[in-house]
Order: C-alpha cells, then structure tokens, then sequence
C-alpha cells in the first residue's frame, strides 16, 4: 500500500512535468530557476522521449503493479512484489544517473526531479520490505 | 470483510490524493493564464526615436553593413554561425568595418517577436551580441516551443543577465515600439525577406560567404575613393 501511495505521488509530480514540457502550464513552479534549466538540458530527454513522460510511464506501471498485488488472489503471491523490485529497482538506478547530472554536469538542481528520486528510492525500500512479509512458496499458512 | 472494507478505505484515500494533485495541477495552469493575460493586456510602447539599430565596431570605420535579419530564420543563424565570426575577427576588429544588426522579425515566424525582445533587454544590459549568438546557435529548440520565453529566459541568464531587469524588460514589453520601427525601416529600404544587408550603396538579399562579403566592402571602399 505504501509503494502505491508514492507511486501515485510520483506520478502527479510527472504529470505535472511533462505538461510543463509539452507547454500546457505555463511558468514551472520552481525555488530558484534550477528546474528550468535541468528540464531544458539535453538530458531531459532519453532517446528522443521527454524523462518526464518516462516517469509518468514508469510510476504508471509502479502503481498498477502495487495495485495488483493487494488484490485478494495476488496478496500471497511473490510476483507482484518481485516486479514493483524490479521496476523501482530500474527507477531507482535512473534517478541516481538523473542526480548525478544535475550535480556534476548541468550544475543545476530540479526540486521537482529530487522529490521524485526521493520517493523512487523510498518505493524501492517500501518493496523490498514487502517481500519478507509475502510468505514463501510452500510455506504459505505454516 | 474486514480486508475489503480497509481495502475499500485505501483507494477512497488514494484517489483523494489523485484528485487533490490534479487540482494543485490545474490551479497552477490558472494561474500562469492569469499572468499571462495580464501581460499581454499591458501597455506597449511605440515610441523608437532615435534608435539606429544595435551597433559592433568603430565609429571611424569607412564601411558600414547593415544586417536585416529574423532570429527565427535558419539562413540568418547559418550565415551568423559560419560568417560572423570571421566578420567580426577579420572586419570589425581591425576598424574597417562597422556592423550594425537592425531587426526585422518576420510575419510567419510565431517565436521571432519573443527572440528579438529578449535580445533588446539582452542589449539595454550591455548583452545584445551575447544573446544574440545564444538565440541563433539555439534556435532549432526555442524554435518549435510553444511558448519559447521560458527557454529563452535560461539563455539570458547564461550571458549573466541581470534577471530582475530582464523580467521586468520582458513583463513591460519594453521594445516592442523599437523592434516595429526598425522592421519599417527595413521595409522602406526595401527588405522584404531575411537576411538582407545593405554594404555601402548596395541591397543584397540572401545570406553570404565570407569571400563575397570581403568582395562588397572592397566595392565599398573603391566607390568611398573615387
């Protein structure tokens, strides 16, 4: 539950982004500027898409998956938790790569983008403990 | 029962929360619209008197080329990338040439009017040729932007801006008088397309090699002798 309550946070906060990027919203809400100038960079895009709607994508299925995975006939099951591993293990990666720009390379800092890496990390941690709590196959009820 | 019923709980609080960050989301949108309305709804001067155009070089240099140009014409970057260099470290800087850059921001280009008011309040801080360079070597991104001003605000800060002053240069829309009445000019001298250049006596419409603008001041200069 609380993978799915972060997910979702993260995922407003990318929403918010990508509208920014596609120029729905107007001026970035922003402490110094900094924003602006990481979400204007070059790395602001990974192949050709916006990091921001890859964010979107990735808290998207980080929410689905957590959502899954408290439903009744999945609760027991390893799947769900092992996939929101993954999938906040690959965020978590991303968002380190994302930190390290913006400290060493744009010399810039997006609040934005660290609240996200934050909430990255802690969905990660929130998984991985959700998997001591899943039972182990064949011990389930034991 | 009692897990459906917590579970019943949790999604009612999860989309409270999806709901309440949608209308942060949307306020925030009202409230650039806002802003923005109002600086558009300003007062926008038209008073250019006097204004000659941004001005590199020697005041006692026997040549002068006048540059016609649109921020958001490709030629114009292209020939401001690859010539103007070796214009201004060849020709302007050993005094036998004065470039003077008048704007003429062209009807079909939606982003030029924003890149010639921030290069003016690039210019009113001692930084039009700083801005000027930022916006030709970036103009393929603020180019297709939707509203270019923000991208273009991070180049006025890249040449050290004052940013207080450029906003309010911005917000006042300062230059807008100024840059009209150097694009009427440049109709009256008969531009009508970017970029143009008179050199000495002489119109030339399109963009130029090096060798054939030092062939035109060379001309210049015969015709300043004789």
């Amino acid at each position: 539950m609380a993978a799915a309550v972060l997910a979702l946070i993260g995922l407003l906060i990318s929403v918010y982004l990508w509208l920014w990027k596609i120029g729905v919203l107007g001026e970035l809400v922003c402490f110094d500027g900094g924003c602006e100038t990481v979400q204007l960079s070059e790395y602001a895009y990974f192949l050709g898409i916006p990091v921001a709607l890859l964010g979107l994508i990735g808290y998207l299925a980080i929410l689905a998956v957590s959502l899954v995975g408290i439903q009744p006939r999945w609760v027991e099951r390893r799947e769900p938790t092992l996939a929101l591993i993954a999938l906040s293990g690959l965020g978590v990666a991303y968002s380190a790569y994302l930190t390290y720009l913006e400290a060493a390379v744009i010399h810039a800092w997006c609040q934005w983008c660290v609240i996200s890496a934050v909430l990255i990390c802690l969905t990660f941690i929130a998984a991985l403990a959700g998997l001591w709590e899943v039972p182990r196959e064949g011990s389930a009820g034991a | 029962m009692t897990q459906q019923r917590s579970l019943r709980f949790f999604y009612i609080a999860l989309g409270l929360i999806a709901i309440g960050g949608l209308i942060a989301i949307w306020m925030v949108r009202q409230s650039n619209a806002a802003r923005t309305a109002a600086r558009e709804a300003g007062p926008v001067p038209v008073n250019a008197a006097g204004f000659e155009g941004w001005v590199m070089g020697s005041d006692s240099a026997a040549v002068e080329i006048v540059e016609y140009a649109d921020f958001e014409c490709g030629a114009c970057a292209h020939f401001s990338i690859l010539t103007g260099p070796d214009i201004r470290d060849r020709l302007v800087a050993s005094g036998r040439v004065r470039w003077r850059f008048r704007d003429f921001p062209l009807q079909g280009h939606p982003n030029s009017p924003a890149a010639h008011h921030a290069a003016a309040c690039a210019g009113e801080q001692g930084r039009f040729w700083e801005m000027q360079e930022q916006i030709f070597y970036n103009q393929a991104r603020w180019a297709r932007d939707r509203r270019p001003g923000r991208r273009i605000r991070d180049y006025a800060r890249a040449v050290g801006l004052d940013m207080g002053q450029y906003d309010d240069c911005m917000d006042e829309q300062r230059y807008v008088g100024q840059i009209q009445a150097s694009y009427q000019e440049g109709l009256a001298v008969g531009v009508s397309s970017t970029p143009s250049f008179v050199i000495g006596d002489l119109l030339v419409i399109g963009s130029l090699p090096y060798d054939s603008v030092v062939a035109l001041v060379e001309r210049a200069e015969r015709r300043l002798q004789q």
